[in-house]
């Protein structure tokens, strides 16, 4: 961070480098504020607004009344629990599966282009279609999971707040453990090997070498693999839409805005959702980056 | 300075390639033979009769028009999503709008769709059920041609059951009777989705009261809506209730019953023509009667669904788009519907053709019967949150107490309220 900030007494190149980076990097700042800025500003204006696609005539300023009706409704509490709740489970299965998933790529002595084509599969398919696979899959009338053995015939899975729960977990850590287990390849490989051999001349065990080189290593690429995909999931919408369209108490806060802006029209109220989940969404970026910052330095051999 | 020089030269031969770019793609846009093009956005008819009348309607304008259907999915909150997006937007290349019954209050008010008024009123709206009439008004005033209409009926199994019941306790009743094993169980449509709200609304009119008395006015009075809601409450607790009940469509329904795995099923018109395709050995056997009631004393009133045709606001040919949505609805138009969608007529007087009477073999007359007879869903610009209200209320149906339906009957009266109101998170 400390080298490229100008000191006084800079000659005309350092500055006229200066305004040539400005200049190079401006469409990508102008692209960035007409499709990231402009809609965040204008739906943070809709959220103080009593605004109704419907009711054209009526509408008008009204502070924060939204946000009081969002926050003290308690279904945006149940959802946010929801969420909160997918998050946390989604996010720790899919730490120690890609984990596994990540050591099985680096080990691959041979087919490793192989390996690792197929393990990326579930990452390439469209959420709603392997949404769609899966609600499929454990339909009671046409699904094959039913007929499986242990598993009673007339299980209604989308029809309890469990049953559902555990139905869209599955879906969303099949989904995206090949994005962690890539991201956690990508910390593997920075590892020297002599650490190993070091380690094992020494006589430690393979737990050993995991837990004291392995794991303390790799921590900065476990954090950002955590902080991607918390956000991901935090904003988990299509798999639920798909498999409950939030029946059974299984709601995440996405699908409460979309019910609020597409079905309703309820331009300012759904706009409040939408303002919180960013904050959230934010909050959970500030707290892992802060975090990561620290660690990152913690991290780096040598210190 | 000459590199920045040249720096801005480059920035400026890249700008002006996005602005010549977007030139390009802005003018491709225009067509300059449009004018005559009518878009009618319209729910996808697997039989092919949205084709059909609309090819028909463009020959007989003699050159004044070419309706072009552009097909929306067939899930109704999908249509609507897709609908709206547009609307929203002031999209002009809507011209002719397939509207669902419960979209018209919410399109009316929020001034996307076209009155109708005068004579051409007079004729789209001649001889058609008054009830259908109702479902393309808002606050007395026309809003779409009548098309096809559409309403339940209770079809059984006449193999298993001598005589239809009339009444939701018999027919519980009836299926505890048969037991699981034997088919004793009753497909309705309880997934969370505006299906949900049919059969709600309709259980709650049968019991002789109604969700709404007006756009802004809740009125569910207590006894008529506990009665209602213990009969739901009952069935979805009993035997009868097949496995998957909350998650139950018009399609799994339909399925379920052409499997033999029930005697009995609510579902819309299309069941018998789907039967007598996929199971023809359930069609043989398959009876008809009209939607069961709550009350013995009081006749049901079976849902009424189905779409009209409106004229967006948006549309750069109104006058034309008028004179073709009168042609798309017309009887002729309705009766094309029939024969190859099976979807019911809006106007009384076709019901007595030989083309209805084959497309309902023994049953044109109770269908006819029962469209007189529904019970449609409230008229409310604020639709979708009564149907939101409603659903959150209710669903799942196994949450109510047959014994005593007081508490959900006090949710679902609050959250009417605020639905009505337009208050709060639904």
């Amino acid at each position: 961070m400390s080298n490229g900030v100008a000191t006084a007494g800079t000659s005309d190149r350092t500055r006229s480098e200066h305004r040539l980076a400005w200049l190079l990097c401006a469409p990508a700042v102008i692209a960035m504020l007409a499709v990231t800025a402009y809609p965040i500003g204008y739906a943070i204006v809709l959220s103080v607004q009593q605004i109704d696609l419907r009711f054209p005539d009526e509408g008008g300023f009204v502070g924060l009344d939204n946000y009081t009706s969002v926050l003290s409704s308690q279904l945006w509490w149940t959802d946010v629990f929801n969420t909160v709740f997918l998050t946390v489970v989604t996010v720790s299965i899919e730490l120690v599966l890609g984990m596994a998933i990540a050591l099985v790529m680096h080990r691959a002595i041979f087919g490793r282009g192989v390996v690792r084509t197929a393990v990326l599969i579930p990452y390439g398919i469209i959420t709603v279609v392997a949404a769609f696979s899966w609600q499929f899959a454990f339909a009671p009338d046409s699904g094959f999971v039913n007929n499986l053995p242990l598993i009673s015939d007339e299980m209604d899975w989308f029809g309890g707040r469990f049953s559902s729960f555990a139905v869209i977990i599955m879906a969303e850590v099949w989904k995206t453990t090949p994005f962690m287990a890539l991201l956690l390849l990508a910390g593997l490989v920075t590892i020297d090997g002599q650490l190993y051999e070091a380690a094992k001349v020494d006589g430690a065990s393979a737990w050993q070498r995991f837990t004291r080189i392995t794991l303390p290593l790799m921590k900065p690429a476990i954090l950002v693999a955590l902080l991607f995909r918390t956000l991901d999931a935090f904003r988990v919408f299509d798999t639920i839409y798909i498999m409950t369209a939030g029946a059974q108490d299984t709601e995440s806060v996405s699908i409460l805005g979309f019910n609020q802006l597409i079905s309703r029209l309820n331009l300012g109220l759904g706009s409040a959702v939408s303002v919180l989940i960013f904050l959230c969404v934010v909050a959970i970026a500030f707290l892992y980056v802060k975090v990561l910052g620290t660690r990152v330095e913690e991290g780096r051999p040598g210190n | 300075m000459e590199l920045t020089a040249r720096a801005a030269a480059i920035g400026l031969v890249f700008l002006g390639a996005v602005a010549l770019v977007v030139v390009l793609l802005a003018s491709g846009g225009e067509d300059a033979g449009r004018g005559r093009t009518l878009t009618f956005f319209v729910a996808i008819q697997p039989g092919g009769s949205i084709e059909e009348v609309s090819k028909r309607c463009s020959e007989e304008s003699n050159g004044r028009y070419t309706v072009e259907p552009e097909f929306l999915p067939t899930d109704a909150s999908q249509q609507r999503e897709q609908l709206v997006r547009r609307l929203g937007a002031d999209d002009s290349s809507i011209d002719i709008i397939g509207m669902d019954v419960i979209w018209t209050g919410e399109f009316a008010n929020a001034g996307w769709v076209e009155e109708w008024t005068g004579k051409r009123k007079q004729e789209v709206t001649e001889k058609v059920f008054p009830g259908v009439i109702e479902t393309a008004s808002f606050e007395g005033k026309l809003y779409a041609a009548p098309f096809n209409t559409n309403t339940q009926l209770l079809w059984y199994r006449k193999d298993l059951v001598k005589q239809p019941p009339r009444t939701w306790g018999e027919m519980i009743d009836a299926a505890e009777k048969l037991g699981r094993d034997n088919a004793g169980t009753i497909q309705v449509q309880a997934n969370r989705y505006e299906g949900f709200t049919v059969w709600a609304n309709a259980l709650i009119e049968s019991a002789g009261t109604q969700l709404l008395s007006g756009p802004e006015t809740v009125e569910l009075a207590e006894g008529p809506t506990t009665r209602a809601l213990e009969v739901m409450g009952r069935f979805a607790n009993s035997s009868a209730a097949p496995p998957s009940l909350s998650t139950s469509t018009e399609d799994t329904a339909r399925i379920a019953f052409e499997s033999g795995e029930s005697a009995f099923m609510t579902n819309y018109t299309f069941a018998y023509a789907s039967a007598k395709e996929e199971a023809p050995d359930i069609a043989k056997k398959m009876g008809f009667a009209r939607f069961p009631r709550i009350d013995a004393e009081r006749p049901s009133k079976p849902p009424l669904g189905g779409f009209n045709l409106a004229v967006s606001s948006f549309s750069e040919n109104k006058d034309i788009a008028f004179d073709a949505a009168a042609c798309l609805a017309e009887g002729k138009s309705q009766l094309t519907a029939t024969e190859l969608d099976g979807l019911p007529p809006s106007r009384s007087d076709l019901y007595s053709t030989k083309l209805v009477k084959t497309a309902y073999p023994g049953f044109a007359e109770l269908v006819k019967e029962s469209i007189e007879a529904a019970g449609p869903r409230p008229s409310t610009a604020a639709y979708q949150d009564v149907s939101l209200a409603v659903q959150r209320s209710l669903h799942p149906p196994d949450k109510i107490d047959p014994e005593d339906a007081t508490s959900v009957y006090d949710e679902l009266r609050s959250n009417l309220e605020d639905a009505v109101k337009r208050e709060g998170l639904l």
